[in-house]
């Protein structure tokens, strides 16, 4: 018996078949390979956050450098007190742990509350020195921008700093994430002599070199530039309660 | 009544002898589009991609099988499934094939190349949107037979695929002036006494305008050399 092809009831039947063996197979394909993409976005993580602590890591020991270099996780509630610690291999399935907060989600959130966000923080030593990494996201012209920025002991020097962007135009904003704009930050100060937080400014104009509280913005890539300001002042207001218990001495005043 | 002439057309279809798989028509399928018939140069489609992913070699590579195996693949299945397909729904079907191959794909090249997929963006999943498709898809799987379907999608990808490595090739030796190798690393193509005399890396290169002009130009040169494409008036 021949199927009238055009009926209504034969293009339903041939859609819903469709849609189910094209649904199937698509989830098939992504939970047999979401372990992988998993371990893939981890190792990338992993890698930015040595970058700033000068370990040059590549996908294939991102892992071993991580667990050598970086002693302990730390995540913070707003008011800077420690929520939760981890230290020893990463378990992606422990919401708990702070490598597992993903700060871009939260900051853009609108739904979660300031009390309910969490703030990871990495504990590192790196050749005998003690370093703290700090990761921040915030809002550059056309879409996200983040960074990590690793402070030494006293809670104050940058020891050295990684930005990273969606879109930026390139040639203006999108040079965040250049050499020539992240190696000025090092050195720079957090706090000022009389240890109040002034953070660091990307100054439009240059940034005097003894100027120890900004650096030179890119010309062209004003809002980046103020995005990057903005999301440093922001993040470390949050760590300031933090830094300010557990520093040993504010050096370099 | 409709149904009946249709059902009379196939028979007409079936009887027709069989040809070898790789008959001088079969090899028409796949040379066709690499010169007379390009996609690129000559339909013009999918200019969007062989701008935006042209800067190096190997993302270009990456992009060129990645349209291969969807135009081959969804080729295939629409026309083993040509029979079937409600017409009124054909294509919503075309492109629900198309987006779940080129799903497939991005999942793919996320877990095994994650480096390259993050360059390549939103352009893996745009292969969807990608005409050149789409295009094989309605104007030749739906009327054709399984094999020559697959070699016309074979060598539609080809023709995507040589023209996207051309442009790559010229962007990245005259703007970066090397061409890097994932696993081999930056293979020079320029002399280092060139840097002496002052020559310097061409940034215009590496942003999208001058893929236009290149491809501009890969249209002027096949046009003056190839007689079928000359145009008459």
């Amino acid at each position: 018996m021949a199927i009238d092809k055009n009926s209504n009831s034969y293009t339903f039947v041939f859609a819903i078949i469709l849609v189910v063996v094209v649904g199937a197979s698509l989830s098939y394909a992504s939970l047999t390979l979401k372990p992988m993409q998993v371990e893939n976005s981890i190792q990338k993580e992993m890698m930015s956050i040595l970058n700033t602590v000068d370990v040059q890591a590549e996908r294939s020991n991102a892992a071993d450098l991580f667990y050598t270099n970086i002693k302990e996780r730390v995540t913070l509630n707003y008011k800077g007190e420690v929520i939760s610690q981890r230290s020893g291999k990463i378990d992606p399935k422990d919401v708990q742990d702070p490598f597992n907060v993903d700060v871009q989600k939260e900051y853009r959130s609108s739904q979660l509350s300031i009390e309910s966000k969490q703030f990871p923080m990495y504990l590192a030593e790196v050749n005998g020195k003690k370093l703290a990494i700090i990761p921040m996201v915030g809002k550059g012209l056309w879409g996200p921008i983040w960074g990590y920025v690793a402070l030494e002991e006293d809670f104050n020097t940058v020891f050295g700093a990684v930005f990273a962007h969606k879109s930026e135009t390139p040639g203006l904003g999108a040079e965040i994430s250049e050499a020539f704009f992240q190696n000025p930050f090092k050195g720079k100060k957090l706090y000022d002599e009389s240890g109040n937080l002034v953070s660091i400014k990307v100054k439009k104009g240059g940034a005097d070199d003894t100027d120890t509280h900004a650096v030179d913005a890119i010309t062209g890539g004003t809002i980046t530039s103020n995005g990057v300001s903005e999301m440093m002042k922001r993040t470390f207001g949050v760590y300031d309660n933090y830094f300010q218990k557990n520093r040993t001495q504010l050096t370099g005043l | 009544m409709s149904t009946a002439v249709a059902e009379k057309q196939e028979l007409v279809k079936e009887a027709v002898p069989r040809e070898s798989l790789f008959s001088p028509k079969n090899k028409k399928l796949i040379t066709d589009p690499l010169n007379d018939d390009n996609p690129i140069t000559v339909q013009v489609l999918g200019i969007c991609s062989a701008l935006a992913i042209t800067v190096q070699v190997q993302q270009a590579v990456v992009m060129s099988l990645s349209v291969i195996f969807v135009a081959t693949l969804g080729n295939l299945i629409i026309s083993a499934l040509r029979n079937t397909i409600p017409s009124r729904i054909r294509i919503i079907v075309q492109l629900v094939v198309v987006a779940a191959l080129v799903i497939i794909v991005n999942e793919i090249l996320k877990a095994y190349l994650p480096d390259i997929s993050e360059k390549l963006s939103v352009f893996v999943g745009l292969i969807i949107t990608n005409c050149i498709i789409m295009g094989r898809f309605e104007a030749f799987a739906m009327g054709n037979k399984a094999w020559p379907s697959a070699l016309d999608g074979i060598g539609n990808g080809l023709g995507y695929a040589w023209i996207l490595l051309a442009v790559a090739v010229v962007r990245e030796v005259f703007g970066s002036g090397a061409i890097s190798f994932p696993g081999v690393g930056q293979i020079k193509f320029l002399p280092a006494g060139f840097y002496e005399f002052g020559y310097m890396n061409n940034n215009l290169m590496i942003l999208p305008p001058m893929a236009l002009i290149i491809v501009g130009i890969i249209i002027w040169i096949q046009r003056s050399r190839n007689t079928k494409l000359i145009e008459q008036n």
